[in-house]
């Protein structure tokens, strides 16, 4: 073993990986960042202190064992890496992606109280990657229990829940309303943040451990959750649906066409690849784009517009860049690319072309008031700061109020904001039946969900009264302590295979 | 027992097939457990191949038994179209989902009007039925261009207690829109207490202004451009009341009363450019390909 590691010792400059320039890839949708070289990982990896009692793991919303596969890359060992991240989490390419790390496993490293924190994100992307490409795939001992475990909605939620389900010999059957799964990694994250191919070994993955997956089913609708477990033979049920009812502003010219939801703008072109060849489905998009709101969706949304040849793309934000929900990473991307951002300023009006069309906006500048009950400053309008603003397409991303159609056809407990209600288990009112994501919560990250979804599959295994392999094996990072419950710790919970 | 009971990669099956003019054709699509939850006035989402656009279609008919589906198309874009030429029975959709939407509520209401006007008439068909099962008096109005267009009357006679058939040039039955069938059936029944209008704006617009004076609850079905179908992307919103309403989601019936068809006609006219550029696309393409097979008749 080398000697111990420390602040001064390690490389005190954070690896930076390839990007692609802003100016080409503002032309086209590969992605930004190029995944880690071997060379490039391996150098990160030795900037990790290997904390006896890690604050990235405890920031990760699955927990995954941060500096235990750190340390399986030092040892070139990549796929002893992927062994432990597999471990908490089958998607390692997309969370090491889209995870907002910085205030996750990043945030609380303490590496970066000095220096920038160790690139788990990246370094988690990288082995994720590399089992894409050399096909591996962890598939664990299975004991089938008999149980039948249903899951609605095929997104990051449901597809976390499914995992652990299935680990746990349940046989488990996903619910898809979409013709393709994947949900809101499919329809809502661009290609340059999240390709199409790395989603389809995602999931790819889950097949392997014997999930199903029903696409066009309308759950609900086609059947209800109640009939899920009634009539259909359900043992348990998720409910990962996500939130998905996007808002609109209220104010006038709101229905003008060119004025479109970020929801419907991105699943043209990521789910119905409106602009590759022999695809259908339409995407007029004008020469002058304005994009309300500053959150994740609301950079992706400015960023497919740049890549498709829109000449001014617009950010505009009634707070400051300070405020706004977009990850660091993404707002810096965006304003790379050349999207133009207005903070401080809220649109009050979309105006009509005369033909039911957007020729512009009339908006208004803002200030920052007096915190609120939630201590964010609250924009106050500016009086007699009116101004009107050029555009000719108006895309919404200011977040999205539940999806009724639960609601509307179970008896299942919801909130006053329609959202599902929950106890601490994730357990909804109706017994077997768990929910969690945004269907819950409201609009949050992708790994929340997963977080959600393995949260509920823990409650779920509980209530059908299955072993639950998670706590026997990994019971906490037990050093030294070597067996539990007679139980080998250092044995795999999974057989490796190669997918020929 | 799974599901939705069908092979995965086999898509839905095309299982009848019948042709009522040479732009109106009528598919039987088997799917048992849709079959089983259609209710009146829903409607699902077609995707014809894996490259195709997702297209809502009212459900004109379900059959509990035979576990089908039928959908009436009338070919008039790129999509619906290159549906006319593919769809034959024996082939399959790529992707069917549904029953979407809100059902129609057809209990009730003692005596009614079912409205249904060119592309409106398929679909208020289960309405008409829903009712008659659900007790009430039904009369029936359904309008077309000229006698050689009309289709489903057989159908339609068999559960409304009074059938009104419009032409525009008079051919067969009342000769204009189905307004003046409305007009008939309000002298004749001053005591309808609702009315059902499915069929393009205007028409829905000129019936919910006919009944405006009487003070007749009008229920309009209202059929705008979507993407899921789902309440998710908010591209078919429409006005109602001066509010937003998902036609997928809080629909896709509404107060006719209350819906604002200027808003829903612009809103419609929203991708004029892109489906006319679409289909002289394909129209010049199918120039260039040999002629398609005999058509299969349903």
């Amino acid at each position: 073993m080398a000697k111990k590691r420390t602040i001064r010792t390690i490389p005190q400059e954070r690896t930076r990986p390839r990007e692609q320039d802003a100016r080409e890839r503002a032309k086209n949708f590969a992605e930004v960042t190029c995944v880690f070289s071997i060379e490039d990982a391996l150098r990160e990896s030795e900037r990790c202190l290997f904390c006896p009692d890690p604050a990235c793991v405890e920031g990760c919303p699955v927990s995954i064992d941060i500096p235990g596969f750190i340390r399986k890359i030092g040892e070139r060992d990549f796929r002893g890496a992927y062994d432990v991240i597999t471990d908490a989490n089958l998607l390692a390419s997309v969370c090491g992606r889209v995870c907002p790390q910085e205030s996750q496993c990043e945030g609380p490293c303490p590496v970066g109280e000095s220096l920038e924190p160790v690139a788990i994100g990246r370094l988690e992307r990288f082995v994720g990657d590399m089992a894409i490409e050399e096909r591996w795939t962890n598939l664990p001992y299975i004991e089938p229990s008999g149980l039948r475990v249903g899951i609605v909605g095929s997104g990051p939620a449901g597809m976390a829940c499914a995992a652990d389900m299935a680990k746990a010999g349940c046989e488990v059957t996903v619910f898809e309303a979409f013709h393709v799964p994947g949900g809101v990694l499919r329809y809502g994250i661009p290609d340059f943040r999240l390709p199409n191919r790395v989603i389809d070994a995602e999931i790819d993955k889950l097949r392997k451990l014997g999930v199903r997956f029903e696409c066009n089913t309308l759950v609900g609708r086609l059947f209800t959750i109640e009939g899920m477990i009634d009539a259909m033979g359900f043992d348990a049920v998720f409910i990962g649906t996500g939130a998905g009812y996007p808002k609109f502003m209220g104010i006038p010219g709101d229905s003008l066409n060119n004025v479109l939801s970020a929801n419907e703008l991105l699943t043209r072109c990521n789910m119905m690849r409106a602009r590759d060849p022999g695809h259908d489905t339409p995407l007029p998009l004008g020469r002058r784009v304005a994009v309300i709101g500053a959150g994740n969706t609301a950079m992706d949304a400015t960023r497919v517009c740049k890549r498709f040849g829109s000449e001014r793309v617009y950010c505009i934000y009634r707070r400051t860049k300070a405020e706004s929900p977009a990850r660091v990473e993404e707002v810096h991307h965006a304003e790379e690319e050349g999207i133009e951002f207005h903070w401080l300023t809220n649109p009050i009006e979309i105006l009509d072309d005369g033909k039911g069309n957007v020729r512009g906006m009339r908006c208004i500048r803002m200030e920052l008031g007096e915190p609120d009950e939630s201590g964010r400053r609250g924009p106050v309008p500016i009086p007699g700061s009116e101004f009107e603003f050029e555009a000719d397409t108006v895309v919404i991303a200011i977040g999205t109020h539940a999806n009724p159609i639960i609601g509307q056809t179970s008896r299942l407990k919801l909130n006053r904001r329609g959202y599902i209600e929950v106890d601490g288990n994730l357990a909804t009112s109706l017994a077997g039946v768990f929910a969690g994501g945004d269907i819950v919560t409201g609009a949050a990250t992708v790994i929340e969900a997963m977080g959600a979804g393995r949260k509920a599959a823990r409650s779920m295994k509980a209530w059908l009264g299955i072993r639950d392999t998670d706590a026997v094996y990994r019971p906490e990072r037990a050093a030294g302590e070597e067996t539990l419950f007679g139980i080998d710790l250092a044995e795999k919970s999974f057989v490796r295979v190669h997918l020929g | 027992m799974l599901g939705t009971g069908k092979d995965k990669d086999a898509g839905y099956g095309i299982v009848a097939r019948e042709d009522f003019s040479d732009v109106t054709f009528l598919l039987e699509i088997r799917h048992p457990l849709m079959a089983k939850a259609a209710q009146p006035g829903q409607f699902v989402i077609v995707m014809s191949h894996a490259e195709g656009e997702r297209i809502p279609l009212t459900i004109a008919d379900f059959d509990r038994d035979k576990g089908t589906i039928t959908l009436v198309i009338q070919a008039v874009g790129k999509t619906t179209r290159e549906m006319q030429q593919s769809c034959r029975v024996g082939t399959s959709l790529f992707a069917l989902a549904g029953p979407m939407g809100v059902p129609s509520h057809t209990g009730g209401a003692k005596k009614v009007a079912c409205v249904g006007g060119g592309l409106g008439v398929a679909p208020v068909f289960p309405q008409a039925r829903g009712y008659k099962e659900a007790g009430a008096y039904v009369i029936g109005i359904i309008g077309f261009r000229t006698r050689e267009l009309v289709f489903w009357e057989d159908r339609f006679r068999s559960c409304c207690d009074e059938l009104i058939v419009c032409t525009d040039d008079g051919s067969v039955g009342v000769k204009g829109p189905v307004t003046e069938g409305i007009k008939r059936a309000l002298a004749a029944h001053p005591d309808i207490d609702e009315l059902v209008a499915i069929g393009p704006p205007l028409m829905m617009k000129a019936c919910a202004e006919a009944t405006r004076p009487h003070k007749i609850r009008t229920v309009v079905s209202l059929n705008p451009v979507m993407v899921d179908g789902t309440g998710m992307c908010g591209g078919c919103r429409v006005r109602v009341g001066g509010q937003i309403k998902f036609a997928c989601v809080d629909g896709p019936d509404f107060d006719g009363h209350q819906v604002d068809f200027e808003d829903l006609t612009t809103r419609l006219r929203r991708f004029a450019a892109e489906e006319k550029s679409a289909l002289d696309r394909w129209s010049e393409s199918c120039r260039m390909m040999p002629p398609p097979e005999e058509a299969g008749g349903g």
